[in-house]
């Protein structure tokens, strides 16, 4: 079967002439991106699953005891880490729902023609092309209370955005909205632009009104592709960590990346954070395997 | 192919062979710090070094919210790329237990730096355990947190005529956290932005812990037992509540957004204009005064941290010891290095770039507290520091402090002990991990 996939190699050209058969070819191109992966990541993955079972700390030399499912435990039994995830529960979903409807929203209006259309999508695509870091340190100047521009641009006087506890998360979630917003309207785009449009004229002679094709027509014929936008925003949301670090160190935006990176690398508990990564991991997992579950379900309609 | 191959392995071999040819002939050590000025100060003193004996020193740097981080992560890889590292006094623990330091309890006691240098710095920069008599690391740039303020706005005579008018009492340098209090409050007008005071509030490393140590050890507070790990009754007792409760009243007083500031902020409410007092490292003072990088240098003045209502004074130690890294292949040199650093000379040259010296006899001399407006207030305040855990698990009792006191400072959620009660709970639970509790 998976023979049948190769081309097979012309007689006459250059490979062929130096004995490098079909076989070795494909080894020569799929062994070491095998190989690396098998190093940087499969190795670490397991070994520090081994860690993680352990009370490790990278920092001393006193060996590694077993300490069976304590780290786990402990770690399930933490209010902090409970509230950690709860946070990163929150941000998830107000920053991915944000993108999705601004960045859809954009889309649509950026879906006929109008002039100049390609320059202002390469306008709109240029926050995404930034550095997390980057867009951390300017909207950090862009919220400050006492010179930031957005205050003075709306009027708020000396509104604390960052060091209000409340706030703090809903603005580092605009800030994401702002800079990945683009990502989903490019993705938007594409599954707009390949609507056919012999839909539309077909809804346009039975005098379907606007909701109705849209409901009807775009929606579920983006669907498919805006699921992906919404997997990889996930995904990516979960795992925010820069942007949090960078603009507040408030305990309502400590997103659980933020705590892993405390626990590995401030307080080097090494086992522990082994652990912790590994829950983040299940997590992930099981919300993408979800989404993927709907994605092949909308594919099939 | 195989000649491609062939002349690829030669060049590398080359290259290396090069490479280690340079490394031999020009002998080199490796200074690790974070990025700040006294670490270019360390350059220039290194520079002399090179002068003297031809060893060329480099002073690496990396920006101190990854200087943890970076030097841990080369300890924990037994890395040789640093020499000498200029580590943190909390390392200490982490470092001679971890066997990433040197063992320098030799060398101290053969050049008697416990006389030499200040009581304070022998005590918190180089000694671990407390009271052991084992030392790791040289003390190398003192530092303690202290006060900047506005001249300007404390001299003129309009205010000071409403402030004796408000508080009946004289508008001066404050003498205790009551004066401190009440000049905050004084200053603090929203409707002008001015504000009354900058403080530390940032809860990702220790500047949290650094500045409520300011009051609690002014407050008479502890926040444990040293030698027998015990925090109940210390850092829960009712003067560190009080101290608690007045870190926080201080707060009230900052400007708008204060909630995750450092040293960077703090110097930032003085050249903007924010501020008419503010709390920070005395290491972060030379650029307060230099007009370049402060417009209101004229009128910037510097006292220490104030006293408690007791009457106990005393201020939180920043501030670093050099050690030898465990795993450097040029130790020798690296103690040459340290036996020069230690000599009277070069302490003196040291202050003179703008180190702040350790060494007691260049402390106690007239030509080093009058060579600039803030060196009086740092000399008082080294001879009375003291500082936070230093055990090898310090970062998790960091952790929990901020966890703990940072909702209540910010957020106001319960009370100071409450807070405090909680704390104690928490770091007990962690010396108990470690083995050092029952």
């Amino acid at each position: 079967m998976a023979t049948t996939m190769i081309t097979t190699l012309d007689r006459s050209s250059r490979a062929a002439a130096r004995g490098l058969s079909d076989i070795s070819i494909r080894n020569l191109f799929i062994i070491p991106t095998v190989l690396f992966l098998i190093v940087f990541n499969i190795f670490p993955l397991i070994y520090s699953l081994g860690y993680s079972f352990t009370d490790f700390r990278a920092s001393t030399n006193a060996p590694a005891n077993f300490v069976g499912l304590q780290n786990y435990r402990d770690l399930l039994n933490d209010p902090y880490v409970w509230s950690n995830f709860a946070i990163t529960a929150k941000y998830v979903i107000i920053s991915v729902a944000g993108q999705l409807l601004v960045g859809f929203g954009v889309a649509m209006l950026l879906n006929r023609d109008i002039p100049l259309k390609g320059l202002l999508t390469t306008l709109l695509l240029l926050p995404m092309m930034l550095s997390m870091a980057v867009v951390g340190l300017f909207w950090k100047l862009l919220y400050d209370p006492s010179f930031g521009i957005i205050n003075y641009a709306l009027g708020l006087g000396t509104f604390e955005w960052l060091a209000d506890p409340k706030m703090a998360l809903y603005a580092v979630a605009l800030t994401d909205i702002w800079m990945w917003s683009p990502f989903v309207m490019l993705l938007s785009l594409a599954g707009l632009s390949a609507v056919p449009k012999h839909l539309y004229e077909a809804a346009a002679i039975d005098r379907a009104g606007p909701f109705y094709t849209f409901f009807r027509i775009t929606l579920p014929l983006v669907a498919p592709i805006l699921m992906i936008a919404v997997i990889f925003r996930t995904m990516e949301a979960f795992k925010t960590f820069d942007l949090a670090y960078i603009l507040t160190s408030q305990p309502t935006t400590e997103l659980i990346s933020i705590r892993l990176y405390k626990m590995a690398f401030q307080e080097w508990q090494t086992g522990r954070s082994c652990a912790l990564a590994y829950i983040v991991l299940i997590m992930v997992l099981a919300i993408t395997n979800i989404y993927v579950k709907y994605l092949n379900k909308v594919k099939e309609r | 192919m195989r000649k491609l191959v062939t002349s690829m392995l030669a060049g590398i071999g080359l290259t290396l062979a090069c490479g280690t040819s340079v490394y031999a002939q020009e002998k080199s050590l490796t200074i690790f710090w974070a990025e700040w000025d006294p670490a270019n100060y360390l350059q220039e003193l290194g520079n002399e070094y090179e002068k003297e004996t031809g060893v060329k020193i480099t002073v690496e740097t990396t920006p101190w919210a990854d200087f943890q981080t970076k030097a841990f992560t080369e300890f924990n890889a037994h890395g040789d790329a640093y020499d000498l590292v200029v580590g943190d006094s909390q390392w200490l623990g982490a470092g001679s237990t971890g066997g990433h330091y040197v063992d320098l309890t030799d060398f101290f006691n053969k050049h008697k730096l416990s006389d030499v240098m200040a009581p304070a710095t022998v005590k918190y920069y180089a000694e671990y355990p407390g009271n052991s008599g084992k030392y790791w690391a040289i003390p190398l740039e003192g530092d303690a947190v202290g006060w900047a303020y506005r001249k300007d706005w404390f001299e003129d005579p309009k205010e000071k005529e409403a402030f004796k008018a408000k508080y009946g009492y004289d508008l001066d340098v404050p003498k205790d956290f009551k004066a401190l209090r009440d000049i905050a409050e004084f200053f603090y007008r929203p409707d002008q932005k001015k504000y009354g005071i900058a403080i530390y509030t940032d809860n990702s490393y220790d500047a949290m812990a650094m500045g409520f140590e300011n009051a609690l050890f002014s407050y008479g507070g502890e926040l444990g037992d040293y030698s027998t790990y015990k925090v109940d009754g210390h850092i829960n007792s009712d003067k560190a509540v009080a101290a608690l409760d007045a870190y926080k009243e201080l707060y009230k007083f900052t400007p708008p957004g204060w909630a995750k500031t450092f040293f960077v902020e703090d110097n930032q409410a003085i050249t903007e204009n924010l501020a008419a007092m503010s709390m920070n490292y005395f290491a972060f003072f030379p650029s307060l005064i230099n007009e370049a990088s402060n417009p209101n240098a004229k009128n910037t003045g510097f006292f220490a941290n104030p006293a408690g209502p007791n009457g106990d004074q005393f201020a939180a130690l920043g501030g670093q010891g050099i050690s030898v890294v465990s795993y450097s292949q040029k130790q020798d040199e690296a103690m040459k290095f340290l036996e020069w650093f230690i000599k009277d000379e070069t302490q003196k040259k040291w202050a003179a770039l703008g180190g702040y010296t350790c060494s007691q006899a260049v402390l106690k001399s007239e030509e080093f507290q009058n060579a600039t407006p803030y060196n009086k207030a740092f000399y008082e305040t080294m001879f009375k520091v003291k500082d936070f855990w230093a055990v090898p698990e310090y970062a998790e009792l960091l952790q929990q402090l901020n966890q703990r006191i940072y909702p209540y400072m910010i957020g106001g959620e319960g009370t100071a002990k409450e807070t405090l009660d909680a704390l104690a709970a928490d770091w007990n639970a962690t010396f108990k991990k470690y083995g050092r509790v029952q």
